[in-house]
């Protein structure tokens, strides 16, 4: 009997094990899931609990509830990987071998990676949002905040679903004129990136949302300390923004089992090199990899995981029957994007193409309005929760277009 | 300036490379003298070494260039002043540094 091993049952590896599981034949093929957590995260809702719009038991339930009774589900940490032998060892010892293995062990903020970062006021006035410890935290501080000035800050540009901070700042600033006192609170988003929007479109339709809402936007602001004393973020070239309450964005690496056993980029930031058509491993055959945890130019988003599935399962399947990899993944991503006070919008995009304007057919729904603000676009993000759970971690059909379309997008 | 007006480079509306195989070392002196920036060896070793990555296909971050070897983040500062990711790709003749929207 052959062996599949998935590495993370998060968003990525629970939808392959569902697809693997479907496509092979049980009696050739053993499928074996890791994890350390038995909990699946609804990841997407971390960025609505701060404000109180999703309760912490709203997006937690129990992997093993998500995956087929046929699939091996093994809850421990991996320590190390061993493609030379086919081979991964577990945190007790023990020894897994495979056959093929299938690398989905996502992202991780790591707070230690900047100087005082995590330092004594970590989780008093500095939270990040992308843990589910960190968000339920913050939503305690700001149940009580008083006020002064939140400085939203990306520590890093290569940062899981890049859009979730922007999504933050446009939240807190309707919650705090919700709670009638927003004259009490300055907002200051503070990017390493060129500006809140870098692509043109997006810039020109999306750009003035920042002024609106009187968001002040710090571009060019790559974080090299936090001062815990004086209250401020100091920058590589020294430029200074003080702060009362810090809402980070860590810089994000990969797993520590990937860093470990030196699969990861030279970089170090442990997110390993993978053909980013195919997402094949750069260096060993019979290993692929998807999700966050791949180094390919993508954003690590959800939705990215879900078009790279239905390429990768195909070419899990050409690669067992020993025929060359096909399907080829064009970097498609489609993300809600929160801007308040019950309204979103939409951006659909790949590597070569940027979000555009226009309409988003959606077979079933109708078209959506793609960088357009509306109450529609918000109602597609609150209803994707039960999507995702329903549907995407099982591997069931969603009725988009694996690669990105340009049906609906108005180009010039 | 000359030499700009005079090829049929393509440009994006922020100053950026449409085709990063029109590059050539002569154009990055031009592009860094509209900067106000000298090209040493040094900075050359960074324009050249973002080439090869963005070849490869990778997502490039201040981080990694200062993981290259060749420079540390201070020192990267220290070349481009300002914003030195976004001015050496610009000088490098790959597309803008940009997130997602």
């Amino acid at each position: 009997m052959k062996k599949i091993l998935i590495l993370g049952a998060g968003t990525a590896g629970s939808m392959m094990a569902n697809k693997l599981y479907k496509a092979l034949n049980p009696e050739l093929w053993k499928i074996t899931i890791v994890d350390k957590d038995e909990n699946h995260y609804y990841q997407p809702g971390y960025l609505f609990i701060p404000f109180g719009v999703y309760q912490p038991e709203d997006v937690v339930k129990p992997k093993k509830d998500f995956l087929p009774k046929g699939v091996n589900f093994v809850i421990s940490e991996v320590a190390k990987i061993k493609p030379e032998n086919n081979q991964v060892i577990l945190r007790d010892g023990s020894l897994l071998q495979y056959d093929v293995l299938v690398v989905a062990t996502g992202t991780v903020p790591v707070p230690e990676e900047t100087e005082g970062l995590k330092g004594e006021l970590w989780y008093k006035d500095i939270f990040d949002f992308y843990t589910f410890e960190g968000t339920t935290a913050l939503a305690k501080k700001l149940e009580t905040w008083e006020g002064g000035n939140l400085v939203i800050n990306l520590a890093e540009t290569i940062i899981k679903c890049p859009v979730a901070p922007l999504e933050f700042a446009f939240l807190a600033d309707a919650y705090f004129e919700e709670k009638g006192m927003r004259d009490k609170v300055n907002i200051t988003y503070v990017t390493p990136n060129s500006g809140a929007f870098t692509k043109p479109k997006a810039t020109a339709m999306l750009n003035q949302l920042l002024e609106e809402k009187n968001i002040t936007v710090i571009p060019d602001f790559y974080l090299m300390q936090v001062d815990n004393a004086r209250k401020v973020l100091v920058s590589y070239d020294e430029k200074e923004v003080p702060f009362d309450l810090l809402v980070s964005v860590p810089v994000n690496k990969g797993d520590k089992a990937i860093i470990n056993s030196n699969l990861g980029d030279e970089d170090g930031l442990g997110f390993i090199p993978t053909d980013k058509y195919t997402l094949q491993s750069k260096q060993f055959e019979n290993m692929f990899i998807i999700g966050d945890a791949t180094n390919v130019p993508a954003s690590k988003a959800g939705s990215v995981a879900h078009f790279e599935a239905e390429i990768l399962i195909e070419n899990i399947l050409s690669y067992i029957n020993g025929q060359p990899l096909e399907a080829k993944f064009d970097g498609h991503a489609n993300c809600f994007i929160e801007t308040g006070h019950g309204k979103a919008t939409l951006i659909d995009f790949n590597y070569d193409t940027e979000p555009l304007p226009g309409k988003f057919p959606f077979a079933g729904v109708g078209p959506m309005g793609l960088l357009k603000v509306n109450r529609a676009n918000h109602m597609g993000k609150l209803a994707f929760k039960w999507v995702y759970w329903h549907m995407l971690i099982t591997g069931k059909h969603i009725p988009i277009s694996t690669h990105m379309s340009m049906a609906g997008k108005i180009t010039d | 300036m000359e030499t700009l007006v005079n090829t049929a480079i393509e440009f994006t509306a922020e100053g950026y490379l449409k085709n990063m195989d029109q590059w050539t070392p002569e154009l990055a002196r031009e592009l860094a003298a509209k900067e106000g920036i000298t090209l040493t060896d040094k900075h050359f070793e960074v324009l050249n070494w973002l080439r090869e990555k963005q070849k490869e296909g990778v997502q490039l971050s201040m981080r990694k260039v200062g993981a290259s070897g060749i420079v540390d983040i201070k020192q990267l500062y220290a070349l481009f002043p300002g914003g030195p990711l976004k001015i050496s790709s610009k000088l490098a003749g790959i597309p803008k540094p940009a997130s997602c929207v």
